[in-house]
């Protein structure tokens, strides 16, 4: 049976923390092609969970570009994203935050990176920036230029910022790649103190260890489709699909 | 006519010495062109950044048209400008003509587009790189405009060091509009212009050589600029 055929599995439903204000998620009928590529084929997605969901598959499976048409970032060549009931629109999108894979830092100080949020919003204090600061721990690199951190460094300052903005939904996008262990781990607290205050994280990753820590739902992505979305401790215990399976074991999902 | 040698010797000892016609002279140089270049950047900055971050009809015809006028030839500016500020042009009765002030406005006119193109190419390659994430910041388009030339004031600086040299090298716009009078408009390059045509090539020679050390500075400037924003990882 082809793994596009699986049901797609409505998620167990653990007691959930504060629910974010922009749920349920409701994607229907989506799909994005480009350059005359078709590159994401979804029917259906429903996500109404609280704490975190985990978005996994192999490089170039699409993760990236949902991520950017759940965001608005791009707009789908059909069907439809409804957040909380109310179609995809800029007032809802300024509610998200997305922390993108590449880390794109201005040419300022860290200090100043946050600084020019905090005021775009509206929320600008000095002690809302020492506050982000020190939870991202780069309050002793405030003054330096945001460009000339390491790579692990910018990502944090990339969270910080994210988190400036108090979203209702959090992207992030393969956010540990370049994060030493110690910086994995408070970055895993971080994200699971927000997920607690009722901001839904929606969260590429490509650690199995860490989905397994973070994930309450894991949605799998196969070329463009969701071959299985279940809650995570039935997809770790028992994939659905043999694409997941093959990815789980390391191997080549064909 | 003198003999060149003496002539570079008599140049340079009013240099040194410094001369209060030559001072006068280099003095309103740098007046008239460096408030034509500030102007220009008030005008051509802006102007840039939006023709950088905003997609229209006909945007493709005003980024040639800018392009186009970057070449335009001074004299021609300077014709148009001295029909408008002449005793029976629309502008006569500001009597204007023939005042440092027409001069800065030709020479704003001429460096605007120079500023405006230069500043649209640097600020449309930063707007690349940051588009998707100010998009998704929900930046308005007022923000995005001033966080891109904040983020670009390196190489604008050099964009307006630019200008400058462009301006302060021009001969024809000034000459016309001003028409090089002593104490008055008379400025380095007009003043070179005449100086050679009369035969007094020491202070021709002087002039010039300041102008080219002028040169030297605005170039030695902006390499300065562009070092220290490589050291800030900022270029
Ligand atoms: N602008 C584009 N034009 C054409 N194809 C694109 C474009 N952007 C992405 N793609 C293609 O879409 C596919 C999915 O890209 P995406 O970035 O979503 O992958 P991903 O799942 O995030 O992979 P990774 O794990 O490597 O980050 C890739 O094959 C990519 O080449
Ligand atoms: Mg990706």
């Amino acid at each position: 049976m082809p793994d596009t055929l699986l049901p797609v599995m409505p998620p167990a439903d653990p007691p959930a923390p504060a629910r974010s204000a922009l749920m349920p998620l409701r994607v229907r009928d989506l799909t994005l092609q480009m350059r005359g590529q078709p590159l994401l084929d979804i029917p259906a997605l429903d996500l109404d969970c609280a704490g975190t969901t985990v978005i996994m598959g192999a490089n170039g499976a699409g993760k990236s570009l949902l991520l950017r048409l759940l965001h608005g970032l791009i707009a789908p060549s059909s069907g439809t994203i409804a957040w909380g009931g109310a179609a995809m629109s800029p007032a809802i999108a300024r509610r998200q935050a997305l922390v993108f894979q590449k880390p794109v830092l201005l040419r300022r100080s860290v200090a100043a990176n946050l600084d020019f949020v905090l005021r775009a919003r509206r929320a600008g204090t000095a002690e809302a920036r020492d506050a982000l600061l020190a939870r991202v721990g780069l309050t002793h690199k405030a003054s330096q230029p945001a460009r000339l951190l390491s790579g692990g460094e910018q990502q944090r300052l990339a969270l910080a910022r994210a988190l400036a903005t108090r979203p209702d939904i959090l992207f992030l996008d393969e956010p540990t790649a370049s994060l030493d262990p110690a910086a994995v781990q408070s970055f895993e607290g971080i994200v699971s103190d927000i997920a607690d205050e009722g901001t839904s994280v929606i969260f590429v990753t490509h650690d199995v260890g860490q989905a397994r820590r973070m994930a309450r739902e894991v949605v799998f992505l196969h070329q463009g489709r969701i071959t299985e979305h279940s809650a995570a401790p039935r997809f770790f215990a028992a994939p659905q699909s043999r694409a997941a399976r093959a990815y789980l074991a390391g191997q080549l999902p064909l | 006519m003198q003999d060149f040698g003496d002539a570079i010797g008599l140049a340079l000892n009013l240099v040194l010495s410094g001369d209060a016609d030559l001072f006068e002279i280099v003095l309103l140089s740098l007046r008239v062109s460096l408030t034509a270049t500030a102007i220009a950047c008030v005008l051509g900055l802006p102007l840039g950044a939006v023709l950088a971050v905003s997609r229209f009809r006909g945007r493709q015809a005003a980024l040639v048209l800018v392009n186009a006028l970057m070449g335009l030839p001074p004299v021609v500016v300077g014709l148009i400008v001295y029909l408008h500020l002449s005793r029976a042009g629309p502008l006569g009765f500001l009597g204007l003509l023939y005042t440092p002030t027409a001069m800065i406005i030709a020479q704003s006119i001429l460096i605007t587009p120079i500023v405006a193109a230069l500043s649209r190419q640097v600020i449309e390659d930063l707007h690349g790189e940051y588009s998707e994430q100010f998009r998704s910041l929900a930046l308005s388009r007022r923000q995005v405009v001033q966080a891109l030339i904040w983020d670009a004031r390196y190489s604008l600086v050099t964009v307006a060091l630019a200008g400058f040299g462009r301006a302060v090298a021009e001969v024809g716009a000034v000459m016309i509009v001003g028409g090089n009078i002593d104490h008055l408009t008379r400025v380095m390059t007009t003043a070179i212009a005449l100086e050679t045509s009369k035969g007094d090539l020491p202070l021709a020679l002087a002039l010039g050589l300041v102008l080219m050390v002028l040169a030297l500075g605005i170039n030695a400037a902006a390499q300065s600029v562009r070092l220290t924003a490589a050291r800030f990882a900022y270029a």
